[in-house]
C-alpha cells in the first residue's frame, strides 16, 4: 500500500493585474489546475523554466501564499490558509529551503536564534532545551558549535545553505519543499550538499519537493519528476520514465538544450565544427 | 602572433582584511580564432584577469604583469585614449546580467546606434541600415519594429542578444563572454551558446568564455583553463581535459558532476584534496 | 554524571564567548569603517566634550548662570581691553557670565536633541513601519497626511503649532518633533518595503512569526542603519530650530539659558558687544557641525552598499 503524504488536486492560482492609466486590469493564471501526489520518504522533482509557476507552487504548499482554487492535504490534513488560516499543527508539516542563501538569513540575527525561532514560536520549549537542540542540529547538518554565535556574513554559501537546511528541519517537518537550493552554490560546494539532503532524508523520513532547472541535479535525486510549462504538468512520471523517454515535445526540447559534459559529446561536436569548416 | 598573451599575471585587492590576492602569476595566451573556456568556481579569479585587461577592475586593485600584449601592442603602457581605441573596438565583452547592462531609459535601436557612433565613421543612414543588419544577424525576429523597444519589453534572452550585438557591432578581434548564460533559461541558454559559437566561427574572431559550468565548457570550448584560488590548475585542449584530466582539481570537478554520478554519494572536492596539488 | 555537567558548561562558556566574539568582531568591524573618517572621529571628540561639559555643569562652570554681577555689566572677553579673567567669555547686559550660561545651556541643547529625536524616531518608526508593512489604503493614508506635514515650511508649521499649544520649551520640543517625524516616517516606510519581500521574512513567515514579530523582530533591525543617520542629523536640526524659536521668543522662555534665547535677549547689541551674540552662535555652530559630522560617518560605517562581506 502506498502511503500518500501530500495531495494535490486541480490546484490554480490566479492574480490580478492593477489596471494601470493606459492598462486595463486583467488576471494572469501562474498555476493552471495541477494534481499531484507524493509518497512519504520520496523526493519529487518539478522542472520548469523561469514562470511556469513552480515557485508559485511552492509558495502555496508551503502556505505562504492561498490557493486560488483546488485542494492540498499534508498528511492528511487538508490546507486552505484563506478561510482557516495556519495552525501549529500545520506549519510542523512543512518546511521551505529558498534559492539564494545570501537572502534567506536575517543579516542582524545570529545563527544560533535563527534555528531556535522555529521551535521559539511552535512550541513550548525551554531556553535551555532550544539551545540544545540547536547546537545539535547545527552538527547534525556539518557545522560547529561554535557556529552558535556568529552572524550570517561569516559564512560561506555552502555553510549558509546549511543553516536554512537546518532551520527548516528544526520542527522536524513531514515535507520540505527545495527552491532551487543548490543553483546559487559552486559546483563542489553543491555536491556536498546534495549528499546532506539524500543524508538527512534517510536519517529522518523527510519528503522533498525539488524545485529545480537544472536536469542533472534533478537525475540524481528524484524519484518522479513532473515537467511544467506555463503553469500546466506536460510530464509526469518516474524518473527513469521521463528521462528515458520524454513524451512531451517541451520536455524533449528541455533535454535536448541541457549541456552535457562528457567526451563523446565533445567528440561529435568537435567532429561537426570540423566538417563545417572544411 | 598570439592575439593576446599575457604572462605571470598578479592582481591584488586592498581589503579591510589587509590584501587580497585574486591571481597569482597566471599566463593567458588566445591565438585568434578559437574559443578558450576559463572555468572556476567563485573566488578562483575567472574573471578578474579579463577584467585587467579590460581595465575594468577597481582603484583598489594592483596589476602587475610581466608581458600584457594584444596583437604585439603593450596594454600596460597603453595611455587611457589609446586604451580606448582598443577596448570596445577590437575587444569587446558580454557579461552575466543583460538586462542590467542595458541602459532602462534608451531603445536598444540608439544604443546600438551609440556604439555605432564611437567607434565607426559610417552616416547616419549607413549606421541605421547597420543596426538593423547586427540584430539580424544574433537573430532578433522582425528587427525593423525591435529597433524601437527598451530593455524592459524584451526577455532575458533577447537582451543578451542585443548585448552580443553590440559587442560585435564593430567586429572584433576578441570578444570575452564573462558567463554569458547563467542567469538565462536551459534553451535560452543553448540558443545563446549557439549563437556565440556561430559568430566565432563565421567571423573568425577569438572567444574567452568564463563560466563555472563544465556543461558550457563542453558545449563551446575548444581550449580551457582551469583554476582555483587565483591559479591556474590545469590548461588542456577540451577533449582530453574531460577524457583525461591530470590535475586532482579537474577530476575533483568532474567528478562532483551529478551526470557523472556512480553510486549513491557525490565526491566533493575535499575528497580528492589529498591527492595534492591544491 | 558530575563529570558530563562539567563537560556542558565548558562546552556552554566556549559557546558563549564565541558568541561574544562575534558581537565584538562586528563592532571592531563598523569602528574601522567609521574611523576612516577622520572628520567623524574629530566630530565624536567634540561631541563627547560637549556631552561631559554638560553632566558636569555645575563643577565646570566658573559661575552660576542666572547670578548677576551688578558691577560687571557688559564687560568684554578676557583679552580685550577692560576685560577679567573672572568672566572668560565676558557677561551681558544684566551682568551673568557667557561662559557659565553657554555650559549650562548645553545641557538644554542635548536635551532638546534627545527628547525631540526620540518623539520623532519613535513615532516615525512606528507609522513609517505599519505603512510600509500594510501597505494598500492604510499607506496611502498615512503617506498623504505625512505629504500635508513636509509641504509646509518647518519653521512656519513649529511656529504655528507653538502658537496653538503655548511659548514655552516643552511644546517647542513637541512642535519640532512633529514637523521631524514625516521625514522618519518615508525613510522608514522605504527601508521596510525594501525588506519585506526579501527571503529572510518569507522564511520567518513559514516558521510561524506573527505580524508584530515580523515587524519588530525581523525587519526592523534591518532598516535601523538609514535611521540612525537621520537620527543624528535630525538631533543637530533639533538644536537649530530649538534656537530659532528660543530667538524668536517662542521656545525657552528667559532666564533659562538656552543658546537660542540668549542670541535673542543679546539682540539690541549686536553692534556695540559682539560677544553676547557672538559666543551663543558659535556654541550652536560647532554643536551642530559636531553632530552632522559623526552622521557623516554613522553613513559611511553603516551603508551596506560601503560593505563588502
Amino acid at each position: 500500500m502506498s502511503d500518500i503524504i501530500l495531495k494535490v488536486r486541480d490546484l490554480y492560482r490566479t492574480y490580478d493585474i492593477k489596471g494601470g492609466l493606459f492598462k486595463k486590469p486583467g488576471k494572469f493564471t501562474a498555476v493552471k489546475g495541477v494534481s499531484f501526489d507524493v509518497e512519504r520518504g520520496s523526493t519529487l522533482a518539478i522542472v520548469g523554466e523561469s514562470g511556469c509557476g513552480k515557485s508559485t507552487l511552492a509558495r502555496m504548499l508551503t502556505m505562504i501564499d492561498a490557493q486560488s482554487e483546488g485542494g492540498i492535504e499534508i498528511d492528511g490534513l487538508p490546507i486552505d490558509i484563506a478561510k482557516t488560516g495556519i495552525s501549529k499543527d500545520m506549519r510542523q508539516k512543512v518546511q521551505i529551503i529558498f534559492q539564494n542563501p545570501y537572502g534567506s538569513l536575517n543579516p542582524r540575527q545570529k545563527i544560533g536564534h535563527v534555528l531556535e525561532e522555529p521551535l521559539l514560536l511552535n512550541t513550548d520549549m525551554g531556553a535551555a532545551e532550544r539551545r540544545e537542540l540547536a547546537l545539535e542540529m547545527l552538527q547534525k547538518v556539518g557545522l560547529q558549535p561554535e557556529h552558535y554565535g556568529r552572524y550570517p556574513h561569516m559564512f560561506s554559501g555552502g555553510q549558509r545553505q546549511r543553516i536554512a537546511i537546518a532551520r527548516a528541519i528544526m520542527l522536524k517537518p513531514k515535507l520540505l519543499v527545495l527552491d532551487e537550493p543548490v543553483s546559487a552554490l559552486d559546483l563542489s560546494v553543491q555536491a556536498q550538499i546534495l549528499n546532506l539532503l539524500k543524508d538527512l532524508q534517510d536519517e529522518m523520513g523527510l519528503t522533498y519537493i525539488f524545485i529545480s532547472h537544472d536536469l542533472s541535479v534533478v537525475k540524481y535525486l528524484a524519484d518522479k519528476v513532473m515537467v511544467m510549462y506555463f503553469g500546466e504538468v506536460v510530464e509526469y512520471g518516474t524518473r527513469d520514465e521521463v528521462f528515458d523517454a520524454p513524451q512531451h515535445a517541451y520536455t524533449k526540447t528541455l533535454f535536448a538544450a541541457t549541456p552535457r559534459a562528457d567526451a563523446d559529446s565533445i567528440k561529435k561536436r568537435l567532429a561537426a565544427k570540423a566538417a563545417s569548416a572544411a | 602572433m598570439p592575439l593576446l598573451e599575457i604572462r605571470n599575471l598578479k592582481v591584488e585587492f586592498a581589503t579591510a582584511k589587509g590584501p587580497f590576492k585574486a591571481l597569482d602569476g597566471v599566463d593567458y595566451t588566445v591565438e585568434g580564432s578559437e574559443v578558450l573556456a576559463i572555468v572556476g568556481e567563485s573566488g578562483s579569479g575567472k574573471s578578474v584577469a579579463m577584467l585587467a585587461v579590460m581595465g575594468l577592475l577597481p582603484d583598489t586593485a594592483t596589476i602587475t604583469a610581466d608581458k600584457m600584449e594584444f596583437e604585439g601592442r603593450d596594454l600596460r603602457t597603453l595611455s587611457t585614449q589609446e586604451r580606448r581605441k582598443v577596448i570596445g573596438k577590437d575587444i569587446s565583452m558580454i557579461f552575466q546580467e543583460p538586462v542590467a547592462s542595458l541602459n532602462p531609459c534608451f531603445t536598444i535601436g540608439y544604443q546600438l546606434n551609440e556604439t555605432l557612433k564611437t567607434h565607426t565613421n559610417l552616416s547616419g543612414k549607413g549606421r541605421k541600415a547597420r543596426v538593423i543588419e547586427l540584430m539580424k544577424s544574433v537573430g532578433l525576429p522582425k528587427p525593423e519594429e525591435r529597433v524601437n523597444a527598451f530593455p524592459h519589453q524584451m526577455s532575458g534572452g533577447q537582451c543578451q542578444r542585443v548585448m552580443i550585438a553590440m559587442a560585435i557591432a564593430c567586429s572584433p578581434k576578441l570578444l570575452i563572454a564573462d558567463e554569458p548564460t547563467t542567469a538565462l533559461d536551459v534553451t535560452i541558454q543553448k540558443q545563446i551558446l549557439d549563437l556565440l559559437v556561430q559568430l566565432q566561427q563565421d567571423s573568425g574572431m577569438g572567444l574567452i568564455m568564463i563560466t563555472h559550468d563544465m556543461g558550457v565548457v563542453a558545449e563551446t570550448a575548444d581550449r580551457v583553463i582551469v583554476q582555483y584560488k587565483g591559479n591556474k590548475m590545469e590548461e588542456a585542449d577540451v577533449l582530453s581535459l574531460f577524457e583525461d584530466p591530470k590535475h586532482a582539481y579537474t577530476r575533483a570537478l568532474l567528478s562532483a558532476l551529478p551526470e557523472n554520478a556512480d553510486g549513491d554519494r557525490l565526491p566533493t572536492v575535499s575528497d580528492f584534496a589529498s591527492e595534492g596539488g591544491f | 554524571m558530575t563529570k558530563t555537567s562539567s563537560v556542558d558548561t565548558a562546552k556552554t562558556t566556549a559557546v558563549e564567548k564565541e558568541s561574544r566574539n562575534a558581537t565584538k568582531a562586528m563592532l571592531v568591524e563598523f569602528w574601522y569603517y567609521f574611523s576612516q573618517n577622520k572628520g567623524a572621529v574629530l566630530g565624536l571628540a567634540l561631541f563627547v566634550l560637549l556631552v561631559s561639559v554638560a553632566i558636569f555643569a555645575p563643577l565646570v562652570a566658573p559661575h552660576h548662570p542666572d547670578m548677576q554681577f551688578r558691577d560687571a555689566l557688559l564687560s568684554p572677553p578676557f583679552w580685550e581691553a577692560g576685560g577679567s579673567l573672572t568672566y572668560p567669555l565676558g557677561t551681558d547686559a544684566v551682568g551673568r557670565d557667557i561662559l557659565s550660561r553657554l555650559i549650562f545651556g548645553a545641557r538644554f541643547s542635548l536635551f532638546i536633541g534627545v527628547v525631540v529625536v526620540t518623539i520623532a524616531l519613535v513615532g516615525g518608526i512606528v507609522i513609517g513601519l505599519v505603512a510600509g508593512y500594510v501597505g494598500g489604503a492604510v499607506d496611502t493614508f498615512i503617506m498623504r497626511i505625512m505629504d500635508i506635514i513636509l509641504s509646509f515650511p518647518s519653521l512656519l508649521l513649529a511656529l504655528v503649532l507653538v502658537a496653538i499649544l503655548g511659548p514655552g520649551l516643552m511644546n517647542a520640543m513637541i512642535a519640532i518633533a512633529i514637523v521631524l517625524q514625516p521625514h522618519f516616517v518615508r525613510l522608514t516606510r522605504a527601508a521596510v518595503m525594501a525588506e519585506v519581500n526579501r527571503d529572510y521574512v518569507v522564511a520567518a513567515r513559514v516558521a510561524g512569526a506573527g505580524h508584530f514579530r515580523l515587524m519588530f523582530k525581523t525587519i526592523l533591525p534591518n532598516c535601523l542603519a538609514p535611521l540612525i543617520v537621520q537620527a543624528t542629523l535630525s538631533f543637530s536640526n533639533a538644536i537649530l530650530d530649538a534656537a530659532a524659536l528660543g530667538f524668536l521668543g517662542m521656545g525657552a522662555q528667559p532666564p533659562t539659558p538656552e543658546w537660542g534665547t540668549m542670541l535673542a535677549e543679546a539682540r539690541e547689541f549686536i553692534l556695540s558687544a559682539w560677544w553676547v551674540v557672538t559666543f551663543p552662535g558659535v556654541a550652536i555652530l560647532v554643536t551642530v557641525l559636531a553632530i552632522n559630522l559623526v552622521g557623516d560617518g554613522l553613513r559611511d560605517a553603516l551603508d551596506p552598499k560601503l560593505k563588502r562581506s
